[in-house]
This record gives C-alpha cells, sequence and structure tokens, in this order.
C-alpha cells in the first residue's frame, strides 16, 4: 500500500464515516423506540413505559450528540479532502445533501433540545410531539443521505456535457434512482435491527442480574418482537439488493461471491481466499451451483465473474467478499435468535432462560457489526469508482499533501478513541444501573447538574388529566 | 420570470453564515469564559443555559458548508482544500466540545474535570480555527485552473493570528451578554464584569483588524476608497454607515452595561458582528473564493439552484419558525434551581 494523499483519504474518509454509521444507525431505531414509548404511555399510563423512555433517551442523548459531532465532519470533508468530486457530483447530487440538512437536521436538533429539555416546560402531547419530530428527522435524514450515496452507486438522469462537467436532466431519477428504495430500506430495517438487538442486550443483561426486573422484561419482548420480525424481512431486502447489484454493479457482485470466471452455474463458496494478484481463490469450499442460484435465483444462469472486467476495474476482493460473508452469518444469527425469542415468549418463561439471555447480550453489537460490513461491501464493491462508472476515486482527491493528510487522520484516530471510549463506557454504565436507577435519582437533588432534562423529569408532568 | 438564483443562493448562505456566527458564537463564548467561572455550580448554569439550543446552533455551520457544496461547489472545491488545516482542527475541537455536553453529565468526579476541560480547550481551538478560516479566507486563495494551489501555511500569517484573537474576544462577548440575559445573582454580576472585558477587547480588535486589512490588502483598502495615503470620500461614504453601525452597537452594548440592563448588551454585541460581518463582506463581494472567483462563476447551474430554491422556500421559513419557538419554551432565566420545580 503506497501512502500517498490519496489512500490517507481513503483511509481517512472510510475511517471517520465508519466511526460515523454507528451512530445514526443506532439512533435511527432508538428515535422510533422512544416515540413508541411515549406513545404507549401517554394512551396506557402504564408507568413502565415511561420508565424505559427516561431510561433510554438518556443513553439516546449520548449517542445523538456523538452523531451530530461526527456527522459534521463528513459535510466538511468531502470538501477538505475530496473537492474534484464535490466540484463533479454537486450540479447533480447537491440538492439532495442540502435537504438532508434542511428537512432532518434541524428539525432533529431543534426538537432533541425540546425533547432533552423539556419535560417540564410543554406538556405531554408536545412532548411527545417533539420525540415523534426526532424520530421522522432521522428517517428524512436516511432518506436523502441514500438518495445520494444510491446515485453514486448507480448514476441515473443526468448528462456529462463536452467539458466533463454533469448536469442533472431529470430529477426524479437523480433522487429515486433505481437502486434507491431497496437501499433505504435495507439501511432503515438495519437500523431498527442494530437498535432492537441493543435494547434485547441491555435487558437481557438486567435480567441476568435481577430476574425479577418487570421494565427489563417489558422492554426485551419489546426488542424480540421488532428483531424477530425484522431479521427475516431484512433477508428479503438483502436479497432484493443484490439481485440489483447483479444487474447494474456486476463487478461488485462478482468480488462478493469471489466469482472469477464467467460462467453458467457458479459455485457458491462459503469461505475462500481470493487473492488479485493471481486472479482466482487460493483455496475455497464450495457447494456447487448455488452461488448462481443465490444471486440469479437460477441454478444454470450464467454470472459475470471478475475476469470480464480489466484488473484496473475491478474492486478489492477479499475485503468485499468476507465484509458480506460477515454481513449475511451475523443476519442469519439475527433469525436464529428471533426464533428462539419468540419460542420463549410463547411458552412464557423468558426471564429465567439464561442461555437465551446470554445469546442476546453477546449479539448486542452484532448491528453495528453488520451495518459496517454492509457499508464496506456497498463502498469497496463500487471501487475503483466514486461515482459509479463516471468518476474514478484516485481522479476524485482534493490537492492536499500527505503531510496534512497524515496529521488529521492521526489527530481524528487519537480523538475519536477516546470520544469513543468514554462515550462507550458511559453508555455501558448507564445499561448496567438500569432503568430503574435513574428514576430513583431526582430526589436526591445534588446528583443532577441543574437543568438537566430529566432531573425531575419522574414527576409528574404538568397539565396532566 | 426569471430570477437571479446564484444572488439568491448568495445571499441565503450569506445569512446561513452570519446566523451560524452570531448563534453558535454565544454558546462557543459560553466555553471561552467556562474557566472564569467562580465554582463548578455556576458552569453547570452556563451549559444548562445553552444546551437546548447549541444543536440546532451548530446547524447552521452544517448549513454553510453544505449550503455551499450544493450552491457554489467550485468555491466549495478551491476553499476546502486551501484552509484544509484550520477546517479539521475546527472539526475536531467541534466534536470535543459538543460530546462534552453530555460526558459532563455523565462523568464522575475525573470524568467531569476532563470534559470541562475539553469543553474549553474545544470551544477556544474552535473560535481560533474559524478565525483562521476567516483571516485566511479574506487573505485571498492561490487557484489554478479552478483549484487550490498555494501553500499549506497560507493561512497561518499575523494577520489571520490577529483576526482570530478578535474572534475569541467577540465570542466571548457574545457568551457574557447571552450570560447577562439569561442568568441571575452572583453569575450575572460576573458575565457583566466578562462583558466589559471582552467588548473594550473587541472594539480595539475590530479597530486594529479594520486597519490592517486596509494595510494588508491594497484591494480591500481601495474598496473603502483609501489609496496613496489619503480616502477618497466618493467610495468612502456610501459604506459609512457599516462602521458607523459597528459604533452604535458599541455604544448600545456599553450602555447597557452601566445601566445594568439584561438585554441590550447582548443586542450590542449583535449589531456589532453585524456591522464586521458587512464590513468584511464590502471588500470581497462578490467574489466568493477572495479575490479568484465571483459567486457567479462557482454557482450550480440554474436547475440544481432552482431545485434548492423550492424545498428552502418551503423548509426555511419552518426552520426559523421551530428555532424561535425553542428558543421562546426555553426563555428567562436559568436559575440554579432549574429543572427541579
Amino acid at each position: 500500500m503506497h501512502f500517498d494523499a490519496l489512500m490517507l483519504s481513503r483511509l481517512q474518509f472510510a475511517f471517520t464515516i465508519a466511526y460515523h454509521i454507528i451512530f445514526p444507525s443506532f439512533t435511527i431505531g432508538l428515535a422510533s423506540f422512544l416515540a413508541v414509548l411515549e406513545g404507549l404511555w401517554l394512551v396506557t399510563r402504564n408507568e413502565a413505559f415511561k420508565v424505559l423512555y427516561l431510561f433510554w433517551i438518556k443513553i439516546f442523548a449520548i449517542s445523538f450528540g456523538m452523531g451530530v459531532v461526527s456527522g459534521v465532519v463528513i459535510s466538511y470533508e468531502i470538501g477538505t479532502n475530496w473537492s474534484v468530486y464535490s466540484a463533479m457530483a454537486s450540479p447533480v447530487i447537491g440538492p439532495l445533501l442540502a435537504f438532508e440538512v434542511l428537512a432532518a437536521f434541524f428539525m432533529e436538533a431543534s426538537f432533541l433540545g425540546v425533547m432533552l429539555f423539556g419535560w417540564k416546560k410543554v406538556g405531554p402531547r408536545l412532548h411527545f410531539a417533539a420525540t415523534v419530530l426526532v424520530a421522522l428527522g432521522t428517517l428524512t435524514s436516511a432518506f436523502w443521505i441514500i438518495s445520494a450515496n444510491s446515485w453514486m452507486q448507480h448514476p441515473t438522469g443526468y448528462v456529462q456535457l463536452a467539458d466533463g462537467t454533469l448536469r442533472a436532466t431529470d430529477w426524479v431519477l437523480v433522487i429515486f434512482s433505481p437502486t434507491f428504495p431497496v437501499r433505504l430500506i435495507h439501511m432503515v430495517l438495519a437500523a431498527y435491527l442494530t437498535t432492537s438487538l441493543v435494547v434485547a442486550a441491555a435487558s437481557a443483561w438486567r435480567l441476568l442480574k435481577e430476574p425479577d426486573e418487570e421494565e427489563s422484561s417489558l422492554a426485551l419482548k419489546m426488542a424480540i418482537g421488532m428483531f424477530a420480525i425484522v431479521a427475516p424481512l431484512q433477508l428479503l431486502a438483502g436479497d432484493t439488493a443484490g439481485r440489483q447489484v447483479l444487474e447494474f454493479q456486476p463487478a461488485k457482485l462478482a468480488a462478493i461471491e469471489g466469482f472469477w470466471d464467467t460462467k453458467a452455474g457458479q459455485a457458491f463458496h462459503i469461505v475462500a481466499w481470493p487473492d488479485r494478484a493471481i486472479a482466482a481463490n487460493r483455496w475455497e469450499l464450495s457447494i456447487p451451483r448455488l452461488g448462481s442460484l443465490i444471486t440469479a435465483h437460477d441454478a444454470n444462469a450464467q454470472v459475470t465473474g471478475l475476469k470480464a472486467f480489466a484488473p484496473q476495474d475491478r474492486p478489492p476482493v477479499a475485503l468485499v467478499f468476507w465484509a458480506f460473508r460477515v454481513m449475511v452469518g451475523l443476519g442469519l444469527a439475527m433469525i436464529g435468535l428471533g426464533l428462539w425469542g419468540g419460542w420463549l415468549c410463547w411458552r412464557g418463561h423468558l426471564a429465567k432462560a439464561r442461555w437465551f439471555l446470554g445469546a442476546c447480550v453477546a449479539m448486542g453489537p452484532a448491528g453495528f457489526v453488520a451495518v459496517i460490513c454492509g457499508w464496506i461491501v456497498a463502498e469497496v464493491g463500487r471501487q475503483p469508482y466514486v461515482i459509479y462508472g463516471v468518476l474514478r476515486t484516485a481522479d476524485a482527491v482534493s490537492p492536499v499533501t500527505r503531510g496534512e493528510v497524515s496529521a488529521s487522520l492521526l489527530a481524528f484516530l487519537g480523538i475519536y478513541a477516546v470520544v469513543f471510549s468514554v462515550g462507550a463506557l458511559y453508555i455501558l454504565r448507564l445499561m448496567d444501573q438500569g432503568p430503574l436507577a435513574g428514576a430513583a435519582e431526582p430526589a436526591g437533588a445534588a446528583v443532577r447538574p441543574p437543568g438537566y432534562a430529566f432531573a425531575a423529569a419522574p414527576g409528574e408532568p404538568e397539565g396532566r388529566p | 420570470m426569471s430570477l437571479d438564483l446564484p444572488l439568491i443562493w448568495a445571499a441565503i448562505l450569506a445569512v446561513a453564515v452570519l446566523l451560524y456566527v452570531m448563534l453558535d458564537g454565544f454558546d462557543l463564548g459560553i466555553g471561552i469564559l467556562f474557566p472564569f467561572a467562580g465554582s463548578p455550580s455556576e458552569r453547570d448554569v452556563m451549559m444548562s443555559s445553552v444546551a437546548p439550543v447549541w444543536d440546532g446552533n451548530e446547524t447552521w455551520l452544517v448549513l454553510g458548508g453544505g449550503g455551499l457544496f450544493a450552491a457554489f461547489p467550485l468555491a466549495f472545491a478551491a476553499i476546502m482544500p486551501a484552509l484544509y488545516i484550520p477546517i479539521l482542527i475546527m472539526l475536531l475541537a467541534l466534536v470535543l466540545r459538543g460530546v462534552a455536553f453530555e460526558f459532563r453529565l455523565n462523568g464522575r468526579a475525573r470524568g467531569k474535570r476532563f470534559w470541562t476541560g475539553a469543553f474549553t480547550v474545544g470551544s477556544l481551538a474552535a473560535t481560533i480555527a474559524q478565525g483562521l478560516v476567516l483571516g485566511g479566507f479574506i487573505q485571498g486563495v492561490t487557484l489554478r485552473d479552478r483549484h487550490f494551489a498555494g501553500g499549506v501555511f497560507d493561512w497561518l500569517t499575523p494577520y489571520t493570528l490577529l483576526v482570530a484573537a478578535g474572534l475569541v474576544a467577540g465570542y466571548a462577548l457574545l457568551g457574557a451578554a447571552w450570560l447577562i440575559w439569561r442568568t441571575e445573582d452572583e453569575l450575572h454580576g460576573r458575565a457583566r464584569r466578562w462583558a466589559w472585558v471582552s467588548l473594550i477587547a473587541v472594539a480595539v480588535l475590530l479597530a486594529a483588524v479594520s486597519l490592517a486589512t486596509l494595510y494588508v490588502h491594497p484591494r480591500v483598502a481601495l474598496r473603502w476608497g483609501w489609496e496613496n495615503g489619503h480616502f477618497d470620500l466618493g467610495r468612502l461614504t456610501p459604506l459609512l454607515p457599516i462602521p458607523l453601525l459597528g459604533l452604535a452597537g458599541l455604544a448600545v452594548a456599553a450602555l447597557g452595561l452601566r445601566r445594568g440592563a439584561h438585554g441590550w448588551p447582548f443586542a450590542g454585541a449583535v449589531l456589532l458582528f453585524l456591522s464586521g460581518y458587512l464590513g468584511l463582506a464590502a471588500g470581497f463581494f462578490p467574489n466568493i473564493v477572495p479575490y479568484a472567483m465571483t459567486f457567479r462563476q462557482a454557482a450550480n447551474p440554474d436547475n440544481a439552484l432552482g431545485l434548492l430554491l423550492v424545498g428552502a422556500a418551503v423548509l426555511l421559513p419552518a426552520i426559523v419558525g421551530y428555532s424561535l419557538w425553542v428558543y421562546w419554551i426555553f426563555r428567562g432565566k436559568v436559575g440554579a434551581d432549574e429543572g427541579y420545580h
């Protein structure tokens, strides 16, 4: 690997965006979960929902803050490190990213203030409205960013002029490029899965310590309900997304499956060691014809291999191949966990099933790992292009020096390591204390600094009928 | 009907950046003033006074950057690499001070102390970096074939350091004036003293930056009618309202402080910032990359700007509306017992 400004910029962008995506993929689902909890509390007046709301909002506040600040970085990095890309892509996807700011970021940021600090300032219904708006904001943000990313994966609705610049010709085709709907569904389901696995893990952890904690039992059931339904749906969404990759990005598909030769009845490689240097898999464990069946839904279908593309047009293979297998493996494990949990819920002795609770704890981070692997498949699989078929990553980099990017990359590594460790520590500490620890807190007025959101929150809100 | 879309977008972005400077200015200012608080509980109040709104304030920075990318991509592509180091320092500093809002509440003794420090250091470093960005921008950016072609440290000069010092004083003034408005008792009294000190510093540094700009940048001086050692009144007169606005802001802030007013010092600080902003803009408009590219040369085609405008026409009034509503919800003095009634 040659560490020039290009490679360092790629590493920096990969690092900062992989770090960033951890937080939205959690907060998108958590915002919706909080809206559901608050809505259920308003309707049923079951205090357990309020306790859970006030517990998870603390975790939401920490993760959302980390997501916001790491997201601001990305919006400037496309200029500092990828100025050629910015200048070229903006006439087409500039409005999409601006709409994300205008339609989502402001709404999230403004109503987050009300959500966190407004419990005593506005009535319960208005507070619920603020929670719903924050949840809608996170989904709107996902809409526009996935729209822009989908266009980069398979650009449509534009022309390239003689001087090389791009012009949008059909905004509907730009915003709703063919792969967008499925990719949006895939991402939102991934976020819901990630969140429900975290909620399940935290609740299971509490139940292992306190088997009679009703709030944790309730939250665990809600989480199981979510991933038991969503994990199989995600398999369908992922399969549909894969069919589109086969159609629109055959080189990416070949890398995902480790196909080198174009042939009918491709084998499915369960594991393999793909090596670009020799344009083959060094070894592989395969099932005949299953590869064609999975990718094209026909065991005899001809599927294009990597050798059909010039070596400089092939994406990195091993990384994409393995990231895909980790993602799918975790997805299958999530389906299994959902079936297991569903069965235990039906039988009705969830809180005593220690093996299952342990499995839930172990699967807590699975969503994050799967999301990052999914992004590696999508983004590394698109290489060597940044805008597929239009602009190569190597041509997109800013006129910056190796020294500048080395310094900033090191600074990111250092500061993000501190921020991430501390944020994770605080979140895990809250999870360990459980939902009731916070509920008891306001009695001791000195524990929370003044003005903190829920310093007094578990008291009765004003305007209660 | 044909709209002058590039001009409209230049105006929208100019307002967004101005709003950013004023809004995040006061919460960054709180961070700059943090070490001078009398006690940890005063720091809690200082932070509480901005905690519900800082995130919305910072979003104007994302609109500034995202809007520049979406409306004037050639300027975005030229400026960002030119100011690579100060922009990345700003981003990292904003990360540190942004997470400090939540981390400080969750930390125990040692953690709380660390994030108190991080909030100060992050706020100060972000302000200095923004000053260097502003100074580097006014100094001008070297382009070749529309891309940045200058040196790695072009943004680091005595002039940009002077601008950075001015911005630190300015944000401290905004922060102090905000605290005068929104707090009471001892902290309120302390904020008055901070406001006096920073007001004097702003007056001195704003004058120094103005003179330095005329001295260092003959092009800008020419705009203001300064040539060969004397002023051309024909050019200077139309621009005179700008420094007069600054003097008015200074007077409003100083009189407000003398008379013990709660809101007027903040109003005066806002007028001062408006004057400084307009004064700098008068020096480089219509350039969007001083002094190499006008906003028209940098603009996206009309079909993109038009689509953007349709969205902004719906969303911007809504944003202004609910932002004002949020400020209204959290109006009034932030007491030490806030949140406990």
